[in-house]
């Protein structure tokens, strides 16, 4: 019968589109976003922020860095916490991603210093040699901020007109660098996260000299880009005159220092090879 | 012949002209995106980056190429199933004007960087208004002429059409909504999980009513008409019809597995995936039993070759699409290369060959001439699927030892690889991909090497009937 009557046909593919549409697509605006769910410490986006959020947007990064931290052992130990619904309620578009062709990005505000984006986004082989970002130093031209203001109103954020004014004269590396700090940083999971380092801290390769080896392929692929190839220094101090005992080298490395930019290394490289790298670093010295 | 009964063709030679160009740019920036993931000092910012390009060819190849050529091809089959001349020609050629002035707006505003980031619907919302415009004039025209038939009975390709044509609308709308700031500039309307579930639900049902029902639609259209015989089962079709159009909507939050979306949403996803298996081989199995004594014309026909290769990639792809949509499965290959050879599997295996296909039909009837080269339409065919075959293979395997590493710990749990680690190791297979990407453009520029020469210099077909 339908075989003969296109507009029937066409209202009732129309009904049987509908049902799963409803099901899955309207009905869950009722559940997602609720103020149940809401994370009182997320904030919206300031001014600049925002606009470092829309050259994120512009430039396509989301085509390579996913912003969602999956509920995975590989990824928690990776990234970091994983993500939760009310972190992302100011997020319009959200960008999460589909290819983690680079890193996720969901948590990388606060995992390095501002000095480190600087560098990277400009050039990001002069810090990972292998890396096949493309080069961002375009991005060191004024920021536009002519629709700052009407960007804020659009999206319902608050903002006092110093914060406006105080947009105007940056680059857009600057918006993006300060967008890059905000992400996943409003939820305090970096102190909780921070690895507690329990029991006796004693080098099991004090003098071992096979590890040095290796201690110097971690060192050179993981501390060069910020310490220099030679312990010389650069974004972090100079690690040639390091006076500090094996176990708070160890603490530092393993743990991190959050309020000098550096970031813990215990989950992705391990008690071994952070002994490793601590030995690497030490002989340095007395070499 | 065609211009006897009064088919208005010219506007299905145009469009099959532009959508063939697309393509083309399609394909090209698709080599020149998988050399700059290779060799990333191949990126010219600011303007000719990855993060620019890539939303371009995707954007080229879906709208440019595929919808270009659906609209081609529906505006052809409609024509005939009805028995009808096309309700407005001058609308159809209106229709042609504007697809192109929105294609190449979408690539320049692409590549200017007005981007609302959401995939499949980077487009701002001028751009995007200017894309319903052209999907409601295009349906009007279409259904009006289904409507004014002399033919009664519907096709089972005609429901495909007329299914695509709301599904598309429905998608398209609701996933546009968005806040202007100002003419270049807007956002989306819905925020974080939200915004991510709505992305979804459009994002994989552009995979049903872009790249599975309308070649669907072709198929089931060309293939009795390359063989000769008719299809194995009217009934079938039907059954697979309603299924498939049904189920594909619940399944759109595969893409957003162990993310924020809530669980339910996800298992819900995951079920209906596999439930698609059923309807989507429904279709293969047609296509298969049609052939029942003509396999002989996988040899001696080079259209039934690629319609029939073109099903069976339909057939892999709908088995290796719900493997990916468990839980399990999506843990281990989700953000890996593995994805984009699945993609393409489908693209440039399924949607194309079909294209191709239809193309090689259709063309020596409008023009009144026949095939230039059959042999350079085989040539075509091998290096297509040879293309095809190598860019797919290398990149599942680049993704799951990509996974494997990933995933790898120590034995005191620590991660035994930095992302640096596992990205270094993929140099190999982006160069690869890359061989496959232009093996394929190859076959692609002798294709249309042959279609030109074929609608210049192919041999007068003699008016007979």
């Amino acid at each position: 019968m339908i075989e003969k009557r296109p507009v029937i046909l066409l209202l009732l593919a129309t009904a049987v589109i509908m049902v799963g549409t409803v099901v899955t697509m309207i009905a869950p605006f009722r559940w997602i976003n609720d103020p149940k769910l809401r994370i009182a410490e997320v904030k919206p986006y300031t001014p600049l922020q925002l606009e470092g959020r829309d050259i994120y947007i512009r430039e396509g990064c989301n085509n390579c860095h996913t912003q969602t931290v999956r509920p995975l052992l590989a990824d928690v130990e990776r990234y970091g916490e994983y993500s939760k619904a009310g972190e992302f309620v100011f997020d319009q578009p959200f960008l999460w991603g589909s290819r983690r062709t680079g890193p996720d990005l969901a948590r990388i505000g606060g995992k390095y210093p501002d000095a480190w984006h600087y560098r990277h986004t400009a050039d990001p082989q002069s810090m990972v040699p292998r890396s096949n970002m493309p080069k961002y130093a375009f991005l060191e031209r004024p920021l536009d901020t002519s629709l700052t203001e009407r960007k804020m109103k659009a999206l319902g954020f608050p903002y006092a007109p110093a914060d406006i004014e105080a947009v105007k004269g940056k680059s857009e590396l600057d918006a993006l660098v300060a967008y890059m700090q905000k992400l996943g940083s409003d939820i305090p999971w970096r102190k909780e996260a921070r690895a507690a380092v329990a029991g006796e801290l004693k080098n099991p390769f004090q003098d071992d000299k096979t590890v040095l080896a290796e201690g110097k392929e971690i060192y050179g692929r993981d501390c060069a880009q910020c310490h220099g190839a030679g312990l010389e220094g650069g974004i972090g101090p100079s690690l040639a005159d390091i006076d500090q005992p094996d176990a708070e080298l160890f603490k530092s490395v393993y743990a991190g220092i959050p309020a000098g930019g550096m970031p813990a290394f215990g989950e992705t490289l391990g008690k071994d090879r952070v002994w490793k790298v601590v030995t690497f670093i030490k002989y340095q010295k007395r070499h | 012949m065609n211009h006897q009964e009064g088919y208005a063709d010219d506007v299905v030679k145009g469009f099959l002209t532009w959508s063939i160009i697309w393509g083309v740019v399609a394909v090209l920036l698709g080599v020149v995106i998988s050399l700059q993931l290779a060799w990333p000092q191949l990126n010219l910012p600011p303007y000719l980056t990855y993060g620019r390009l890539r939303p371009i060819h995707t954007n080229a190849g879906i709208f440019g190429w595929g919808i270009g050529s659906f609209m081609a091809l529906f505006f052809y089959i409609t024509q005939r199933l009805t028995r009808t001349r096309l309700w407005s020609p001058g609308l159809a050629r209106f229709q042609l004007w504007l697809f192109n002035v929105v294609i190449a707006l979408a690539a320049i505003t692409l590549m200017l960087g007005m981007n609302r980031s959401k995939e499949y619907a980077e487009l701002e919302w001028p751009v995007a208004l200017l894309v319903v415009v052209l999907w409601v004039i295009f349906s009007i025209n279409i259904i009006m002429t289904v409507i004014k038939r002399k033919e009664e009975q519907l096709y089972i390709s005609l429901w495909y059409i007329l299914a695509a044509l709301v599904g598309v609308a429905i998608l398209y709308l609701v996933n546009n909504v968005g806040i202007p700031v100002s003419l270049t500039k807007s956002y989306s309307a819905y925020a974080g999980a939200n915004d991510a579930n709505v992305q979804w639900w459009y994002g994989h049902n552009a995979v049903a009513m872009v790249l599975t029902a309308p070649p669907l639609a072709i198929f089931y259209y060309f293939l009795p008409k390359s063989t000769g015989v008719p299809i194995y089962s009217h009934r079938m079709g039907v059954i697979a019809f309603w299924s498939l159009i049904f189920m594909y909507l619940w399944t759109g939050a595969h893409h957003l597995l162990w993310t924020p979306v809530p669980d339910w949403v996800q298992t819900l996803a995951m079920a209906f995936s596999i439930m698609l298996i059923a309807p989507s081989w429904g279709a293969v199995f047609n296509g298969y039993f049609s052939m029942n004594g003509q396999w002989h014309q996988m040899r001696d026909n080079y259209l039934v070759k690629f319609l029939i290769f073109g099903i069976t990639f339909y057939g892999l792809q709908t088995l290796q699409g719900p493997s990916q949509a468990v839980r399990t499965f999506s843990a281990f290959i989700h953000y890996t290369d593995w994805v984009p050879g699945h993609v393409h599997m489908g693209t440039l295996g399924w949607v194309s060959l079909v294209l191709f296909a239809a193309i090689y039909y259709v063309v020596p009837r409008l023009y009144g001439r026949e095939i230039y080269s059959v042999g350079l339409a085989n040539l075509h065919f091998w290096l297509a699927v040879t293309g095809q075959l190598i860019f797919s293979i290398t990149m599942w395997i680049a993704g799951v030892q990509q996974a494997v590493m990933l995933h790898a710990t120590n034995p005191d749990g620590s991660l035994h690889y930095s992302f640096m680690e596992t990205l270094i190791e993929l140099y190999p297979y982006w160069h690869g991909r890359a061989a496959g990407g232009i093996i394929y453009f190859v076959s692609l520029l002798i294709f249309v090497y042959n279609i030109v020469k074929t609608t210049t210099s192919g041999k007068q077909i003699q008016v007979s009937s």
